[in-house]
């Protein structure tokens, strides 16, 4: 049984007031909902067999409706008033979170935010069949991050470049590091890989081969030599 | 954020009605122990304990909120 019920029947007098019930406790508005009459009802005569009328409200996206319903409860429990705008793509459903205080939302680095979004897909792909990709964004924090990550990486690329020495990063998320691994991917002066385990697991940006080697043959000959130029080219042929 | 810890076990598990948070309060910080089914353990513990973490991150920033420090312990 789905713990977010995305089903409700309600009696009423009229038509109008069953659905107003049935869409009240599901929490939903009317275009959000399917509203099927079950019973028109009848009013009788002089209050002589008169019948509530009867209607059934379903939820029409009821992975969306559970991730709404989840982090508004969560959020109500924080004291926090966040609007919960969802977009639902295919198989992405886009959350986009608004309100004040979302540094709380995010948190370091965006650990919260992440958190919020694993524990989301947890419970959406729960109440679907097929998986759906579930991305939590708020204040565009995911697009400034990139951006951040993109800037970063080039500017410590370059400095690998020209210290020849690796540089080993900050543990990062799988999608942070394939931001930077993507990013420097063509660059002629640097290469990229990981260490570590999850969830520790760093980015490294290191020289390309030829240039380590030519340092090293340099210094522990002091200085230029006649085998040096051959060993570069044997290098570069290898 | 016991009630917040209270909302994400509930959502996660097979039984909810199963699920327990107590509060015990320690100088500096608060101790919330979540209880929930023998068959729910792995839905709150996830592999390599990915889910305990994600609920411990969530819970201190409920936390932070009210400027209090908390540890969740998960009873067996």
């Amino acid at each position: 049984m789905s713990k977010f019920p995305n089903q409700t029947e309600k009696n009423a007098k009229s038509v109008e007031e069953a659905t107003a019930l049935a869409l009240d406790e599901l929490g939903v508005s009317e275009n959000e909902a399917i509203i099927e009459v079950l019973d028109e009802g009848s009013k009788g005569f002089l209050g002589l067999g008169s019948k509530d009328a009867r209607v059934r409200v379903t939820v029409k996206e009821p992975s969306v409706f559970a991730a709404k319903k989840f982090l508004g409860d969560i959020f109500r429990a924080m004291n926090m008033e966040v609007d919960i705008h969802t977009d639902m793509t295919g198989e992405s459903l886009n959350i986009n979170l608004e309100g004040d205080d979302m540094g709380i939302i995010i948190g370091k680095r965006g650990d919260t935010l992440d958190a919020l979004q694993y524990l989301t897909s947890l419970i959406v792909n729960h109440e679907s069949k097929d998986y759906v990709k579930v991305a939590l964004d708020t204040e565009n924090y995911r697009e400034k991050r990139t951006e951040s990550l993109l800037s970063l990486s080039n500017r410590l690329a370059d400095k690998v470049a020209k210290s020849g020495r690796k540089y080993t990063l900050e543990p990062m998320n799988p999608y942070e590091r394939r931001i930077i691994h993507a990013n420097l991917q063509s660059n002629a002066a640097v290469t990229t890989y990981s260490v570590g385990d999850e969830p520790y697991r760093k980015v490294v940006i290191a020289p390309k081969n030829s240039k380590p080697y030519y340092r090293k043959t340099y210094h522990k000959n002091n200085g230029y030599n006649s085998n040096y130029k051959s060993d570069l080219i044997k290098s570069d042929e290898f | 954020m016991k009630e917040v810890l209270e909302i994400i076990a509930k959502a996660l598990v097979d039984y909810p009605e199963q699920v327990s948070v107590s509060e015990v309060d320690g100088e500096q910080s608060v101790i919330l122990e979540l209880k929930v089914a023998e068959s729910d353990m792995g839905k709150v513990i996830g592999k390599q304990g990915r889910i305990a973490k994600a609920i411990r991150t969530v819970v201190k920033a409920a936390a932070s909120r009210e400027n209090k420090r908390v540890v969740v312990e998960i009873l067996q």
